[in-house]
């Protein structure tokens, strides 16, 4: 059994690995289409200074988006990002 | 001759295509079943003489915001011989899915890779025959922004318009139960012909946003270069206003007059003092409008406006809106007409129609005309910046004022996920291109507006006949004393309650009115008002400026977005009781001082 942990509780300069995405149907087609689909690797690059909103990124994609949105979206926690195709960069801290 | 629908998510460079394709030879357009005027241009493709009409920006075929029912509703109802899809090929692993549901719908498809140089850059490696071969659809690569490529690309559209069918419309419906299965595919298609490296390099974007998006020093530094923007306006265009004004009065010593003195007095003053000092006024400013859209176009370009939206979400989620609705107050600095179009990003209806109402409270480049006359002409050097800069940060109270009000009624749930493109250097090309077409939409709009407001006013400020130009017994004259006990406890006076009247049709007319009014032009009319008002008389009228009712343009394109005559009212209602409020408060509040 995995241990999922959503994509808003990320602190800057992690990274981890979707494992699904929940919301509804309007939202998800937008995550989709912006790169968040199950298996792909994501890091938190920073958060908004006053609970603001997070910038991701998915591969060669970067993305702001509330901390709402991204509760819905869920990962594994993991060292390595096996099984996407564009590893992200690890920003510097 | 063949339509050509050009397709592309948001960030990609189709509209930097657009632009290069057609020249600046683009107009606007209504479309059966969209709901949404579209650019288009006529372009020779090899033999064919084509339609390309610029789509909405996409995300995905069967999306639900505006734009994406927009290109669907056209794709279906509107016949196309071809489809050219532009995806950034630095995000082709996503960017893929769109290209596969375009290709469902069985129109011919060109497949467009831009931006290769930065997936270059990247170390991502694209085999553009095997892409092809893999897709089943002819593609090319481009630099939208340098041009390369397009020749090639343009020839193998022409190829495909060769052997295209007879078009028809597209069933975007039947495609959409294919959703689900593309996924494989386009994990194949990348397994096969693209390849990315295991790590990749930092780029010099990452570097720019630890200092740009600084959770300290972010919101500052946005606020300083918006600062730092309008300081280089004026700087680069007070000198050539100056030019254009001093043009203007020789060519009135040296030709008109002479050449229109035989003419009857009457008629002779309406050319003179109406049409030709209209229209001066309205030149003396184009150089400042100029400067201004090729800063914005530059920042714009750059990708530090969606920058802004991140640092000020924060703040904006608590007003109701969301950082989006920020970057289009910024864009209403400029006008606030292509502002309010540009709402149609946000996909909920609410928090749309909410920007709607905070837009015209931005301080547009027709107010900031007006501004930057009276503040020369009657504040001292050393109390004009300042006043200017005060108006600004009223401007930005007004916005804020009018959405804490107003988020209750219109309340929303808008998602706030947003792409942060890499930064790129603004091309000359793509600044010079945006800065001249918003500076020929703002003339051909201002320019009728002004022409027949500053008529207007003359033949108010000269009829009835044989009254004194402007004085007390002429129709405005009357107007301006009937409106005295609303606006006498603002320190407005007739006169100036006269040019506000004219100002409904369009901000800048006020000082096209003043010339008339006064009778005066130039720096006789500079003295001229510096003699009929005190700073805080003025502040307050320049205040009142800032809020009172949208002009003409704004409001048709308030009433034409929302399609709603009850909302239209609202937003020409609300801001002429605040206006009202904020101007009572500060001159009753100065002169209580002591000013």
């Amino acid at each position: 059994m995995t241990v999922r942990l959503p994509l808003s509780e990320l602190a800057p300069g992690d990274r981890g690995v979707i494992a699904a995405v929940d919301g509804p149907e309007g939202l998800r087609k937008r995550l989709a289409a912006l790169g968040f689909r199950a298996g792909r690797a994501v890091v938190m690059m920073r958060r908004g200074s006053l609970c603001g909103p997070l910038h991701v990124r998915l591969g060669t994609t970067d993305v702001a988006l509330r901390p709402a949105e991204a509760a819905g979206v869920s990962l594994r926690p993991t060292e390595t990002a096996g099984v996407s195709l564009l590893p992200a960069v690890a920003p510097a801290t | 001759m063949k339509r050509v629908a050009l397709l592309g998510m948001p960030n990609t460079g189709k509209s930097t295509l657009f632009n290069r394709l057609t020249g600046s030879q683009a107009r606007v357009g209504n479309w059966p079943g969209v709901t949404v005027d579209l650019a288009t241009a006529r372009v020779l493709v090899g033999g064919h003489m084509v339609e390309l009409v610029d789509l909405p920006g996409l995300y995905d075929l069967h999306g639900f915001s505006e734009d994406e029912l927009v290109a669907r509703h056209f794709l279906e109802a509107a016949r196309v011989d071809a489809i050219a899809v532009v995806l950034n090929a630095s995000q082709i692993d996503r960017q893929l899915a769109l290209a596969l549901q375009l290709k469902a719908l069985e129109v011919p498809t060109l497949v467009l890779l831009n931006m290769a140089d930065e997936a270059r850059r990247y170390g991502i490696e694209i085999d553009v025959e095997r892409l092809g071969t893999g897709i089943g659809l002819p593609v090319a690569a481009i630099s939208a922004r340098f041009g390369t490529g397009v020749p090639e690309a343009l020839a193998k559209l022409a190829h495909l318009l060769d052997t295209a069918p007879h078009p028809r419309e597209a069933s975007v419906r039947a495609a959409l139960a294919e959703d689900h299965r593309r996924e494989e595919e386009i994990e194949a298609l990348l397994r096969d012909s693209v390849v990315v490296p295991e790590r990749l390099s930092e780029q010099a974007s990452d570097r720019i946003d630890r200092v740009v998006l600084h959770p300290w020093f972010g919101l500052p530094l946005f606020f300083l270069a918006m600062l730092a923007v309008f300081q280089a306006v004026f700087w680069l265009g007070s000198p050539m206003q100056g030019g254009v004004e001093a043009l203007f009065e020789a060519v009135r010593r040296l030709a008109l007059e002479p050449a229109l003195a035989p003419l009857p007095v009457l008629l002779r003053g309406l050319l003179l003092d109406g049409v030709w000092a209209g229209m001066g006024t309205v030149a003396a400013f184009v150089p400042l409008i100029v400067v201004f859209f090729f800063f914005l176009a530059a920042v714009e370009d750059s990708g530090y406006l969606s920058r802004a939206a991140f640092l000020t979400d924060a703040l904006m989620a608590r007003l109701g809106l969301d950082g989006r609705a920020f970057v289009m107050l910024l864009m209403g600095f400029g006008c606030n007409v292509p502002a309010i179009m540009g709402t149609r990003v946000m996909r909920d209806r609410p928090m749309r129609l909410l920007s709607m109402l905070t837009i015209p409270m931005s301080l547009c480049s027709a107010r900031l005309q007006v501004f930057v006359f009276i503040a020369a002409a009657v504040l001292a050097p050393a109390r004009a910046p300042w006043v200017l800069f005060g108006l600004y940060v009223m401007s930005f109270a007004a916005v804020i004022v009018t959405a804490l009000l107003f988020r209750g009624r219109f309340a929303s749930a808008e998602p706030f996920v947003i792409e942060l493109p890499p930064y790129r250097m603004p091309t000359m090309r793509q600044v010079w291109m945006r800065g001249w077409v918003e500076v020929k939409h703002f003339l051909r709009r201002a320019t009728k507006f002004i022409f027949l407001g500053v008529i207007a006013v003359w033949l108010l400020t000269h009829l009835p006949s044989g009254a004194a130009p402007a004085g007390p017994d002429t129709i405005a004259g009357w107007i301006g004393s009937a409106m005295q006990p609303v606006l006498g406890p603002l320190g407005i006076d007739e006169k100036l309650a006269v040019a506000l009247i004219f100002g409904f049709v369009a901000k800048e007319v006020v000082i096209g009115a003043f010339a008339v009014i006064y009778g005066l032009e130039g720096d006789a009319l500079a003295a001229g008002l510096a003699q009929s008002m005190d700073w805080v008389a003025a502040t307050s009228f320049m205040l009142f400026t800032l809020i009172y009712t949208p002009c003409l343009s704004t409001v048709a394109t308030l009433r034409s977005e929302s399609r709603s005559l009850g909302f239209t009212t609202l937003a020409v209602a609300w801001p002429l009781a605040l206006a009202w409020a904020a101007s009572f408060a500060f001159y009753q509040g100065m002169r209580a001082l002591g000013f």
